[in-house]
């Protein structure tokens, strides 16, 4: 509030064009992984400490979480099973960031997705080839998922909603609409989950690698990499993606711009939707063959801290998934140790200390890059 | 005979609600989203249990659970307020980490993964019905004194006018001398610690803690916040009535008239209608939720 900034001149900008260049990049990168990385390390002390509580030793606990995850193929199968998940609505949360929205909905759109693939699945005929059927399912979740996304991006658009309330408002009504439709309509008594699908289940990863027996991964971790190649695609290489963006980082420029900002938020909320809705491939499809309620949970809240660790990124989603996959599986594998529930403070920390962190880092390394812009501009 | 104890449900079902809203009014009124109560009610529940099973007095247990309620609200305002962190993020990630907590030191200090021992509440009987067994507990009697005084507090006192001038143009605030980021800690303190006497009042009324107690009970009150249009008096009445829309549901529940999935949807449904504006649109504090205040 001193208001010195305005008295000191600008910076003729012109000069410090060519120079500028490599400092950016430089900074941009720092920025985009500074966060994690401090995050990591505030966990790992977070962590010390309540291993320490437990009177246990933290390095002993940390060699068995590494051990019971990526130490042998069944753990890496269970984390790449989490990880295929996660990809879903990291990349679905991700995606809406991008265009300035926040969807919170994305464990009620995974299991609207989910929902819809079982359903479908249930209604094809027996005799459909796999294949045709697993894509029908597959197109199926994507639309569940998008039509529950849609709503919240219809209600912004149109009426000026704000997404964050809508969508996790729409969570516990999706939740509760499809635990009626199921305990009222479809599950297998004494369960919780509906009649197996008749045709349309994904390949395990073990029907292929034996040494994965047991495990839960399966090839919808290939639509997982691929969803978010496509991602990256749609939002860096089309246009399209360019007025997402450009809605997200200033809608008003993008208006004026001529972008029809309401139809770009209503659509990246169905886009965001689909995506989440296409997780229920993973457990659908790929795993239990049937819908169960409960198989969302958290996993939507989770897809936020994804989004967040992997700076909305794509690839970044990606590395981040398979972090906080490796975090849900090692917990099982500490829990003859310390409890496992140790896991999800850590899980909380990481995010607390990434969206604590990234203004901090983004404010100091511009203003790093600032000072190196200037003695730049004063060399030259 | 039957509408006394129609009455005496809903309101011992709201008592968590109107302390939880009472603690989002004040939170969104002063700029901050309020995703956060689930937390500080779990987090107040847990500290609640403790604190009575430690000392056998149940005033302890609430003095334990609002300080636990406090604390949180405290880590929630300094990573918004102080390092700019994402409001959305941040409440996320408290409600998430009061969860693992509230788990692991479950299993830490009682071995369990599920629930508490017994300890001390206000009330003998374990769920206490009818008015008698609400008259005798003084939560009781805070809980539908919370949003009054949260009421009188925004509409009566200097403080509450500068917690509304910060949510509303914290710019225009810190020119006129209000101290912004001191108003708002303050103003989201005061949340934590209301929003927590809800789960004080669940974890004493149950007698015991057990995990994830609070089931929701946090984003109701968010509903009933936002529903209520933050003005202390409708929040009150949106609280009674997704209060009373439950008792319904429970007196109801032998008949199968109406299945609880729909009763369980009625705050949400009724809040996003009063989003999108079909019937006297909600229009939320000017500067709640942006990320970079004066």
């Amino acid at each position: 509030m001193t208001g010195t900034e305005a008295i000191v001149p600008p910076a003729p900008p012109t000069s410090a064009q060519p120079d500028s260049a490599p400092p950016v990049r430089a900074g941009r990168v720092t920025e985009a992984l500074l966060p994690p990385l401090v995050a990591i390390l505030i966990a790992l002390v977070v962590g010390d400490l309540l291993i320490l509580t437990f009177g246990q030793s933290p390095a002993e606990v940390y060699r068995v979480l590494l051990a019971g995850t990526w130490g042998n193929a069944y753990g890496i199968g269970q984390v790449l099973y989490k990880a295929t998940t996660l990809t879903f609505t990291g990349l679905a949360v991700a995606l809406g960031i991008r265009a300035g929205l926040f969807n919170i909905g994305a464990e009620g759109q995974l299991a609207a997705g989910g929902f819809v693939a079982a359903v479908i699945g249930l209604l094809v005929p027996a005799a459909t080839p796999g294949v045709v059927a697993a894509l029908v399912c597959t197109l199926g979740a994507a639309g569940g998922g998008g039509v529950v996304g849609a709503v919240p991006g219809v209600l912004r658009a149109r009426f000026g909603a704000h997404e964050v309330i809508t969508t996790i408002m729409l969570n516990f009504v999706v939740l509760a609409l499809l635990g009626w439709i199921v305990s009222a309509h479809l599950h297998v008594p004494e369960s919780l989950h509906t009649p197996e699908i008749r045709s349309g289940a994904v390949t395990r990863l073990s029907d292929i690698f034996p040494v994965f027996h047991g495990s839960a991964a399966n090839l919808t971790l290939l639509l997982a990499l691929a969803a978010a190649a496509g991602v990256g695609w749609y939002l860096f290489r089309t246009r399209r993606g360019y007025e997402l963006r450009a809605v997200g980082l200033q809608p008003d420029a993008a208006e004026y711009g001529g972008v029809d900002v309401a139809g770009v938020r209503w659509r990246a909320l169905a886009l965001s939707g689909a995506l989440a809705g296409l997780g229920g491939v993973n457990f659908v499809l790929g795993y239990k063959h049937y819908y169960e309620e409960g198989f969302a949970t958290g996993a939507g809240f989770l897809g936020i801290a994804v989004a967040l660790v992997g700076r909305n990124n794509p690839w970044g989603v990606v590395v981040a998934a398979l972090l906080f996959a490796t975090l849900s599986q090692g917990g099982l594998a500490v829990n003859a140790l310390v409890p496992k529930q140790m896991v999800e403070v850590l899980q909380a920390v990481v995010i607390l200390a990434v969206a604590t962190a990234v203004p901090s880092v983004r404010h100091a390394v511009r203003t790093a890059a600032a000072g190196l812009v200037r003695t730049g501009a004063k060399r030259s | 005979m039957i509408v006394l104890a129609f009455l005496a449900q809903t309101l011992r079902i709201a008592i968590p609600y109107l302390f939880a809203a009472a603690g989002g009014v004040m939170s969104e009124r002063a700029g901050l989203i309020a995703l956060t109560l689930e937390g500080y009610m779990l987090g107040g529940a847990f500290g609640a249990a403790v604190g009575s099973y430690y000392s056998g007095s149940p005033v302890v247990g609430v003095l334990c659970g609002m300080i636990a309620g406090g604390l949180l609200a405290l880590l929630y305002a300094t990573a918004a307020q102080k390092f700019r962190a994402n409001q959305v993020v941040t409440g996320v990630a408290i409600n998430l980490l009061v969860i693992g907590l509230t788990r692991f030191f479950l299993r830490l200090l009682f071995d369990s993964s599920s629930n508490s021992p017994r300890v001390p509440g206000f009330t003998l009987a374990e769920t206490g019905s009818g008015f008698v067994a609400l008259a005798v507990n003084p939560l009781v009697w805070l809980g539908v004194l919370a949003l009054v005084l949260v009421g009188w507090l925004l509409a009566r006192t200097a403080f509450g006018l500068r917690v509304r001038a910060v949510g509303e143009h914290p710019e225009a605030a810190a020119t006129v001398g209000v101290r912004v980021a001191r108003t708002r800690y303050y103003a989201v303190t005061l949340s934590g610690v209301l929003a927590a006497l809800g789960g004080v009042y669940l974890a004493l009324d149950q007698h015991q803690f057990t995990d994830q107690m609070t089931a929701g009970r946090g984003f109701i009150a968010l509903a009933a916040t936002i529903f209520g249009r933050w003005a202390p008096r409708r929040v009150a009445i949106a609280c009674l009535l997704f209060a009373a829309a439950e008792t319904l549901q429970i007196q109801l529940q032998g008949t199968r008239a109406l299945p609880s999935q729909f009763v369980e949807m009625i705050p949400y449904v009724l809040t996003i209608v009063a989003l999108a504006g079909v019937v006297g649109r909600a229009v939320p504090p000017a500067a709640l939720g942006r990320e970079e205040p004066a």
